[in-house]
């Protein structure tokens, strides 16, 4: 029941901001919709690992905030025109 | 005990994330929706990861770790979204109140530049 | 500014602790390679990995920051509940703009401190640092003057950051 409730949540949220990503009028909605659901992704891929008992998606989830970190500068660093 | 705790921090947390999501999708432009990106999905994040701890307790060094990381990085990346959406012409909301960026010629570089 | 030798020790403390962090277990072989290769990015890095060296670890910089933290902590759940009950409202009650705010803070870190202080708590999100000025996104405008807007923004967070960093 627990699962089911906390899940249902999490997955409505990334539902939204997907459908901000693919409405959102300028470039920067998309931007700010994406980097959103890469700090979701981060909480659901943790509680994916006790879901499954699997110690190693923890390890997963770090690697994944790194890089989603440094994919959001170098999108900003576009959107401003200085790549 | 400790996962009764856990579990209505993961609670919360996931409230707060859908409440993050909902804002982006309602908010009328950028920098709102930044606000609400920004903030909600932290602490919905720190919550969530800090109660997967407190669950299962062998993985609490691992989770603060993650959840520290978040907490630091989350403010810079959305500062530097919100600069370059300034920079690269993003109009506020007509019902904005104030434009003191207008002042600042720092803040039209790009345009300079073109 | 520290010597050498207490930045070279300080960056090899930190490095060593976040590795213990990473592989969290206490495992011979793995502590004994974790100082090791902490030894050794700290040969490398330690002119640029920080400036004051061992000071950063006096006790009464240790208990500032803890309590920053748990203050940060308590003011960044506040922000939180009131950007939710913003989102939940059905007339969206927002009154954004953007303000000019003027910071005491000399150092850089400490203005990177008081940039991500104000961007997570109550409806402020920083734009932009140009030296002393900064330009701050407000959700809900209550002044738009230079004074009175640096009293309410960064004013609460200068006093407590003043404190251990300079």
């Amino acid at each position: 029941m627990n699962w089911i409730i906390v899940i249902t949540l999490i997955g409505l949220g990334t539902v939204l901001t997907i459908l901000r990503m693919a409405m959102g009028p300028t470039p920067a909605d998309r931007a700010v919709a994406v980097d959103s659901m890469t700090t979701i992704t981060t909480a659901l891929l943790v509680l994916l690992g006790l879901f499954m008992k699997r110690y190693i998606y923890l390890d997963i989830s770090l690697v994944y905030a790194a890089l989603a970190f440094i994919a959001t500068l170098a999108i900003a660093r576009y959107l401003e025109g200085g790549v | 005990m400790l996962a009764i705790i856990g579990w209505i921090m993961i609670y919360i947390g996931a409230i707060f994330l859908f409440l993050g999501a909902l804002g982006i999708f309602r908010f009328p432009d950028v920098y709102n929706r930044l606000q609400a990106g920004t903030k909600c999905t932290t602490l919905g994040a720190f919550s969530t990861i800090v109660g997967v701890g407190l669950v299962n307790p062998p993985w609490l060094p691992k989770t603060l770790l993650i959840a520290f990381f978040i907490l630091l990085t989350n403010p810079i990346s959305s500062h530097a979204l919100g600069r370059a959406s300034y920079k690269s012409g993003v109009k506020l909301w007509e019902g904005s109140v104030v434009d003191k960026c207008k002042d600042f010629e720092e803040c039209h570089k790009k345009e300079e530049e073109e | 500014m520290g010597s050498r030798l207490s930045k070279f020790l300080y960056t090899a403390i930190v490095m060593f602790v976040l590795w213990l962090l990473l592989t969290s277990t206490f495992n011979s072989q793995e502590v004994i390679a974790g100082a090791i290769i902490s030894v050794l990015v700290a040969a490398f890095t330690h002119e640029r990995f920080t400036r004051k060296g061992l000071a950063n670890l006096h006790p009464k910089r240790v208990v500032c920051m803890v309590l920053y933290f748990f203050y940060f902590f308590w003011q960044m759940v506040k922000a939180n509940i009131d950007v939710a009950w913003r989102v939940i409202h059905p007339k969206m009650p927002i009154n954004p703009g953007i303000v000019h705010v003027k910071t005491t803070m000399k150092s850089d870190f400490g203005k990177l401190m008081v940039a991500n202080s104000i961007t997570l708590t109550p409806g402020t999100l920083t734009l932009e640092v140009l030296g002393d000025d900064m330009l701050i996104h407000w959700i809900d405008v209550k002044a738009t003057d230079v004074e009175t807007a640096s009293k309410m923004i960064p004013g609460v967070f200068e006093k407590c950051l003043k404190e251990f960093l300079e």
